[in-house]
């Protein structure tokens, strides 16, 4: 029976190379999967470009990651954070570029990438500078941006429970843009904090189906960012 | 001196103007106080744009949920008949016209119903949009809940708007400490003054014409 579950979460990040583009779920601090992340700064790899909604907070995580020097641009929504500094400083200092993108929009290039839709149109950032330098078209009288799809090399996901073949279930709103990641990436590597055997997860529940996931790790006692970042702790 | 609404005054008569049923979404500061004045016999339904409708008040700090925030990334409780769903299918919702009112906070907001609240564009500032353009451009009525003047007595209703735009032509409404405004074929008209409040002082803290209420 296929068996996508890995033994740690080092294990399942070691072939992240230089230079990926790397998805990252969550939403600040809700449904980031701090435990891939940490592993991806132990393996060390360098030059990534990241896509998460933000740029993580305190000195763990995301933040963490970038802070480490291992992220060469981020792709998001809200790069702005009162919980860190991490990011504002090396981006004033030109030291990381930035591609900001509005949310709703990141949301559907992510899922236009992971649905074989190479490009849409949005009304989104019509008329504002971000709709600057790209193409536009009118539908039934009204002005629409084209955007393209966002494929990625990896995508790092958390979920509740997930079972041998990668049915992921996920819990309240650390769902956000992990299901959208899944569907992106060439290889979707999942944490979870349950793993359960094939057939215990109702297939009518089930929100990522496996097909659209490579690699499961159990982490069962997943660390929050917040409570990490209370305690006054930074990693590594 | 006169005084006219405090925040929690504006919230509530912008609640006012929220049918009964609507589906809601509510931007971070001022307009989260519209939540507590929903008027007796109605109820309205909250969209969170990061994945959940019937998004309930905070909890206790005993009862947090760390899997349980708002956009804002505070900690929320979910009501009877709450969903969760991913961001694509919540920005479907916004971008799809579903919601039926957003209530934003501002920087400026312009006679022809321009708004921008995301960015002063200065030099070396961090641009961040999060959901901003996407609900502007999606919701069916857009509503803004802001101090009439910035801090340092600078109009906030201008002809213009000189920072970047989030949308333009997208705002109907505009519930100020000073008075009720509305964005109209003609620019701005005064709907409701404050209590207190003349328009005489609405006009001169206007940085464009606006038309007196009727």
């Amino acid at each position: 029976m296929i068996n996508k579950q890995y033994s740690s979460v080092s294990a399942a990040i070691t072939d992240i190379p230089d230079g990926a583009t790397v998805m990252i779920g969550g939403f600040g601090a809700s449904g980031s999967p701090i435990e891939l992340i940490h592993a991806l700064i132990d393996h060390g790899a360098k030059d990534l470009t990241v896509i998460n909604n933000n740029t993580g907070n305190g000195e763990v995580g995301l933040a963490a990651l970038i802070g480490n020097r291992q992220v060469r641009k981020m792709i998001c929504s809200f790069p702005r954070s009162s919980q860190s500094k991490v990011f504002p400083e090396l981006y004033q200092a030109g030291k990381i570029e930035l591609e900001l993108v509005p949310q709703g929009t990141l949301a559907e290039r992510i899922r236009a990438a992971g649905a074989g839709i190479p490009a849409f149109y949005t009304p989104t950032t019509v008329g504002t500078v971000l709709a600057e330098g790209k193409e536009s078209r009118e539908f039934d009288g009204r002005e629409y941006v084209m955007e393209a799809w966002l494929p990625a090399d990896f995508a790092l996901v958390k979920c509740e429970i997930a079972d041998p073949l990668g049915n992921l279930v996920y819990n309240k709103t650390a769902r956000n843009f992990n299901p959208l990641m899944c569907m992106a990436a060439t290889t979707t590597i999942v944490q979870t904090k349950r793993l359960v055997a094939a057939g215990d997860i109702d297939p009518e529940v089930v929100i990522t189906p496996g097909i659209f996931v490579n690699r499961v790790v159990e982490v069962p006692k997943p660390v929050h960012e917040d409570t990490l970042i209370a305690a006054g702790r930074s990693y590594p | 001196m006169s005084t006219g609404w405090t925040r929690e005054q504006m919230a509530a008569r912008a609640a006012q103007d929220i049918p009964n049923g609507s589906y809601v979404n509510l931007g971070i500061g001022i307009p989260e106080l519209v939540a507590r004045f929903v008027p007796e016999g109605r109820e309205f339904i909250y969209h969170t744009e990061n994945g959940m409708l019937g998004m309930g008040p905070p909890p206790a700090e005993e009862e947090r949920d760390l899997d349980l925030m708002n956009a804002g990334k505070k900690y929320v409780t979910a009501v009877p008949g709450a969903a969760y769903f991913h961001h694509a299918d919540s920005f479907s919702m916004i971008r799809g016209g579903h919601i039926d009112v957003c209530v934003l906070g501002t920087m400026q907001v312009a006679a022809n119903g321009d708004i921008a609240n995301w960015s002063t564009g200065a030099p070396g500032a961090i641009p961040a949009v999060g959901g901003a353009m996407d609900l502007v451009q999606g919701v069916k009525k857009i509503y803004v809940i802001t101090q009439h003047t910035t801090k340092t007595g600078e109009a906030k209703l201008v002809e213009r708007c000189s920072y970047p735009l989030t949308g333009p032509g997208v705002v109907s409404r505009i519930y100020t400490d000073l008075a009720v405004v509305d964005v109209t074929a003609d620019g701005f008209k005064v709907v409701e003054l404050a209590p207190g409040i003349s328009f005489a002082e609405v006009e001169q803290k206007t940085g464009t014409k606006i038309l007196p209420p009727e």
